[in-house]
């Protein structure tokens, strides 16, 4: 078996040059993996609320229609929100992308296995619930298409990074949940921000 | 008023409001409202898997820049504790029309346990409570809740009585 992508070099490749891409990191690692490439108001990093990741992108895709919306998260936050899959399926966002950072581990609980390494498989999930694009990727050479099709192609788009559980160095983001709001709501909207 | 005339009050207020998102879990005292948002071309209805996503929706569609409501019934209250934690955490503007359920009369004694403690779940959670007791203040209390929620960084809950819904058996909810 070939050796398994680093996580950290997969969010770092997803996010190189993002241009004006809207972010939302669900909890843990991957949130520490979108700061370690970057803290960015535009980013939207997740300290709870574990199975939102996806709605939240999903309500942010169906405001701003114009821009396009990453949700980058964690396979155990994934399947705590596993309907979302079907809603999104259901209101076919074209400008929305959810990338389930893969390591079949609860990483931040002790490294449980979680329902993939179990043979659960997340992009067939996402497929049958009507996403347009939905791919299990497992090799570096597959990034800059994914990445482009983040940035370019019709959406609801899906994939699931298979990674190692390689341990990582923690880099936080701000902690504080209304700073994280207003700074990404600022940087988005400018004034109208503070005037709605 | 007419009974049966809040959901259309509800649905004007909402659009006087700019509500551009309406997630919802459908409820048979919903179905008019729902039935009116989702016909509505100014507005998104968002059918949900459970109760809890409409929270993320409506903090995302925050995060862009675009007001909703969440709409359900009292039985999905208990879903959405955890992700209002990030509601309270975050300031984030909040608004849900929940339908009562075992509240006023009711018939199915399952509905009872989550429908009394359903003031006191959101309550718990740093949401400022709000009910309607009559057909005629539903809207009022929506629009009210509204201007709460957006103008003062809060979340709010309208609860719309059994009594103004009036089901009050399982045939009637039925529409038979």
């Amino acid at each position: 078996m070939s050796a398994k992508l680093d996580r950290r070099e997969v969010v770092a490749a997803l996010l190189e040059n993002r241009g004006d891409l809207l972010v939302v990191a669900g909890l843990g690692s991957t949130a520490w993996d979108c700061t370690a490439a970057g803290d960015h108001a535009l980013t939207f990093p997740m300290w709870g609320a574990m199975g939102q990741a996806a709605m939240m992108g999903l309500g942010l895709a169906l405001a701003q229609p114009r821009r396009r919306v990453l949700v980058v998260t964690g396979d155990g936050e994934m399947l705590m929100g596993l309907g979302a899959l079907a809603t999104i399926g259901a209101q076919a966002p074209k400008n929305l992308s959810v990338v389930v950072i893969d390591n079949e581990r609860y990483g931040e609980t002790g490294m449980q296995a979680t329902h993939t390494a179990r043979g659960v498989n997340l992009a067939s999930a996402a497929r049958a619930c009507g996403f347009v694009v939905a791919r299990t990727i497992g090799a570096a050479r597959e990034l800059p298409a994914l990445r482009r099709a983040i940035h370019g192609a019709r959406g609801p788009v899906f994939a699931a990074v298979k990674v190692g559980t390689v341990k990582v160095p923690l880099v936080l983001p701000p902690r504080e949940g209304a700073l994280l709001k207003a700074r990404f709501r600022r940087a988005l909207l400018g004034e109208a921000a503070d005037s709605e | 008023m007419q009974p049966s005339g809040w959901p259309a009050a509800v649905h004007a207020a909402l659009g006087a409001a700019r509500i551009a998102v309406v997630g919802y879990v459908p409820d048979a005292g919903l179905k008019q409202l729902i039935g009116l948002c989702g016909s509505d071309r100014a507005m998104r209805a968002v059918p949900l898997t459970t109760e809890e996503e409409g929270v993320g929706l409506a903090a995302g569609a925050w995060l862009g820049g675009a007001r909703s409501v969440l709409l359900m019934q009292s039985s999905g209250v208990g879903n959405t504790i955890n992700a209002l934690g990030m509601v309270r955490e975050c300031r984030f503007p909040f608004v849900t029309i929940v339908t009562m359920r075992g509240e006023h009369g009711e018939f199915n004694p399952w509905q009872v346990p989550m429908g009394q403690a359903t003031p006191a779940v959101f309550e718990a959670m740093g949401v400022v409570v709000q009910s309607a007791r009559e057909a005629g203040a539903v809207a009022p209390a929506v629009e009210a809740a509204i201007r709460l929620a957006y103008n003062s960084y809060c979340a709010v809950a309208v609860l719309v009585s059994q009594r103004v819904i009036g089901i009050k058996s399982f045939q009637e909810q039925l529409g038979e």
